[in-house]
């Protein structure tokens, strides 16, 4: 072999490097990712990525928020409109600890997050520093994965892992903790590498056809298949295959409140909300169903209600990218294991198209009775103290289901996800498992920055709103467009609501009260107006919808409204009660 | 076997070995065992150390619960970004073995003649011998590492240790294969050769 052309060759192509700081990396590696905006919150232990950042003002939009969790809960609000990962960053001990409910509720919806933390120097850790505190164990229940970088060399690519790990498969977030030094320290920067394989992780489980054609086979032969689906549909981008899914077989699909939008609400074959407070029809007919098909969702009890009496008369077909969801809660007879935007075309290729009008029409007679019975007096009441429901059907009207609506947590969020119309998918964003009452509004910051074209609608209780209103001087300070309505029933009412149905009527600390929001929106300038008559509803939601900005409406709604139908806890969901 | 006594079997507590094969990372240890204690589920018995593969080390996990308890807790430690696979097996499917030490005073084991036919009956070899204390060593179940403790006691027994199960899969082909499986970006069910077979820093450098 000819050495010396060997290494004439390798003198001609130079092994570009630069030297740079690992906080310049960790900045180039989120550009290459194609971060735009960052949510976060500077301190002692990140200033070095935060001294990086002053010169990318140009190319990394970064939010200053009022408090470490609200950084997260943006962050979901974005990546649930964007589709994209949400980045976050916060500086070491209680910046980092304040991060934990977001990641926790990240965790169990299944939200794609990069979280960035600064971390003390390497060689303060374990000395109980100021400042230092043990996140990545603090954090490893809430996360897909964590690592800590204790070495600028280390970021490029443990930071392209973090973003291959948020969003393949079933996405989640991600926490990189940073040591002070690393941020500081030069190395050679070989520029960015993508991660694309990491030999321990398979995102998605191989396809087995002999689960596609089982799965086909029960559909075909079904009287009364009934589908189910979460949000596994949006997170793979798989509407348009559920869509001709959906169509094609001609059965009812029932959604759970992260599923909502795969399917416009108005679908003929969209026959309404699962679990405790969904749909009279779904919840009944999911047991007398013979076959039950099961599209990214993973049977959480608020869905199943008793378990030993959900569907036992159905065989299940579920399908879902987790292996670890199948036969989690409910046998599955088949598990079609895989990405549903690859499974859904195969199973879409081997069913028969049919359309099941006697089925259809039972779930028609189920909806004619609660809309009778419930939801036309929750919609359109004639007299009386103002309902949820006609506050959220009177924004119906105003948005035509074109708007982002975002939710807190409670009988506001109940009411916001049955009602709420949704003509596209990516429209609800709302904590789902976690249940967390102060998501609202800070996810609707970001799910304004994930969907600046569409207006964004944060529907939130009187008790969640005080639970994170600080980033009310976000919105002011960045001139967020968020509208906030507020639905005041002057109570924390679902607990209230189970306490007047379960616990004899005995408010126990449920009373809660508010301060003036009008004021207090005024007071971060931020145009507000309260409305406690029928009268002004309609004119005072065109007025929020049109003003250019922030709006806070703040709605005196009945306090001691129930949320229905419900399905009482320890019941099963053809218990469902209209009142 | 009837169904009914299948399904009697599947609900029953038993021992599992749970088999572990994971990346040598820092905190995947945590990361698992969190998915027992979350659960209120103790670990009766935790090995890990370096597999015949460089940089992916074995845990063999002992837990006594139902198969269908295992078969979750299976899924959910396979789901880790850094658990390559998981197995579980009941005490039928495996060869298990434990290891255990005895510090017994020399002088004792001098003076008794009958202490030594003990050692002898019961498999254990010195491992090393002073002036003031012998170690004695065993391996086997723990039902036969727990008799010569019994047996020592009246001896002057000053320590005992005894490692964590260590356990071979009867019908295990090894790991190889798998990882050649794992290795490949298109993953299939057809297992070809990986040239970044035992080339961890290949797959992927940090």
């Amino acid at each position: 072999m000819d050495t010396t052309q060997e290494v004439t060759t390798k003198l001609a192509e130079p092994k570009k490097t630069t030297q740079v700081t690992g906080s310049v990396a960790l900045l180039e590696g989120l550009i290459a990712e194609g971060t735009e905006t960052i949510f976060g919150y500077p301190g002692g232990a990140i200033m070095p990525i935060y001294d990086a950042i002053y010169d990318y003002k140009e190319k990394l939009n970064h939010i200053l928020v009022r408090h470490e969790q609200g950084a997260t809960h943006a962050a979901q609000g974005f990546a649930r409109t964007s589709g994209k990962v949400g980045v976050v960053f916060a500086t070491s001990g209680p910046g980092a600890t304040n991060l934990v409910t977001g990641l926790a509720d990240a965790q169990i919806d299944s939200t794609p997050l990069v979280c960035i933390t600064g971390q003390v120097f390497a060689h303060l850790l374990g000395t109980d520093a100021f400042q230092e505190t043990d996140v990545i164990n603090i954090t490893t229940p809430v996360t897909k994965w964590n690592y800590q970088v204790t070495d600028a060399n280390e970021i490029p690519a443990a930071l392209a892992k973090a973003f291959y790990i948020a969003r393949s498969g079933r996405p989640g977030p991600v926490l990189i903790d940073i040591t002070k030094n690393a941020q500081m320290q030069l190395f050679d920067y070989e520029g960015y590498v993508p991660c694309t394989h990491i030999r321990s992780y398979r995102p998605k489980p191989i396809i087995r056809n002999e689960y596609i054609e089982q799965a086909a086979a029960l559909i075909n032969n079904a009287k009364k298949p009934f589908i189910l689906f979460g949000q596994g549909v949006s997170l793979g981008n798989a509407e348009e295959e559920f869509k001709a899914f959906v169509e094609k077989s001609g059965i009812p699909a029932a959604w759970t409140i992260l599923g909502a939008g795969a399917i416009p609400t108005d679908h003929p074959l969209n026959v309404g909300m699962l679990g405790m407070h969904g749909n009279y029809g779904p919840n009944v007919q999911t047991n007398s169903c013979d076959v039950l098909i099961a599209i990214g969702m993973r049977f959480d009890d608020r869905v199943t209600g008793r378990l030993d009496k959900y569907a036992k008369q159905a065989k299940v077909v579920h399908l879902d990218i987790d292996p670890a969801e199948i036969d989690k809660n409910v046998k599955a007879d088949v598990p079609v294991w895989g990405d549903c935007k690859e499974t859904l075309p195969l199973l879409t290729n081997l069913i028969t198209e049919k359309t099941h009008a006697g089925w259809l029409a039972e779930f028609k007679a189920y909806e004619k009775i609660e809309q009778e019975e419930l939801i036309e007096p929750e919609l359109n009441p004639q007299s009386g103290e103002l309902t949820m429901g006609e506050v959220i059907h009177q924004l119906n009207i105003l948005t035509k289901g074109e708007a982002v609506i975002v939710s807190d947590v409670g009988q506001h969020q109940m009411v916001a996800c049955r009602y709420g119309k949704l003509n596209a998918t990516r429209l609800t964003v709302t904590s789902g498992g976690l249940g967390t009452m102060g998501f609202g509004l800070p996810a609707a910051i970001g799910a304004k920055f994930g969907a600046p074209n569409r207006t964004v609608v944060a529907v939130i209780g009187d008790g969640g709103f005080q639970m994170t209103l600080q980033e009310l001087g976000t919105i002011m300070q960045f001139g967020v467009d968020v509208k906030i309505l507020i639905l005041n029933n002057q109570f924390l009412g679902m607990v209230r609501q189970w306490q007047q149905l379960f616990n004899e009527k005995r408010y126990s600390f449920v009373d809660i009260t508010s301060p003036d929001f009008v004021k207090l929106a005024e007071s971060y300038y931020i145009a507000g107006k309260k409305v406690t008559e029928r009268a002004d509803l309609v004119g005072s939601l065109e007025q929020m919808l049109q003003h250019p900005g922030s709006f806070l409406l703040e709605v005196m709604v009945s306090k001691e409204h129930n949320v229905f139908p419900m399905v009482p806890q320890g019941c099963s969901v053809s218990e469902i009660r209209l009142k | 076997m009837s169904n009914s006594q299948d399904i009697e079997l599947a609900n029953a507590k038993q021992e599992f070995t749970i088999t572990v094969y994971t990346e040598n990372q820092i905190g995947i240890l945590n990361r698992i065992a969190i998915i027992f204690s979350r659960r209120k589920i103790n670990i009766e018995s935790l090995n890990v150390s370096p597999s015949e593969i460089e940089h992916i080390h074995r845990f063999n996990i002992l837990i006594t619960e139902t198969e269908e308890v295992v078969r979750k807790l299976a899924r959910q430690i396979e789901k880790q970004v850094e658990v390559l696979k998981v197995y579980f097996n009941t005490n039928e499917d495996i060869i298990w073995q434990e290891l255990a030490l005895y510090k017994v005073p020399t002088d004792t084991i001098v003076e008794k003649v009958v202490v030594e036919r003990l050692l002898r009956e019961n498999g254990a070899r010195a491992v090393v011998i002073r002036k003031d204390y012998t170690v004695f060593e065993t391996t086997g179940h723990r039902t036969e590492t727990d008799k010569l403790i019994e047996v020592l006691q009246p001896y002057g027994l000053i320590e005992f240790v005894r490692s964590a199960r260590v356990a071979i899969i009867k019908d295990s082909k090894g790991f190889n294969s798998k990882l050649r499986e794992f290795e490949r970006l298109d993953p299939g069910q057809d297992v070809i050769e990986n040239e970044f077979l035992d080339k961890e820093k290949n797959v992927f450098t940090m």
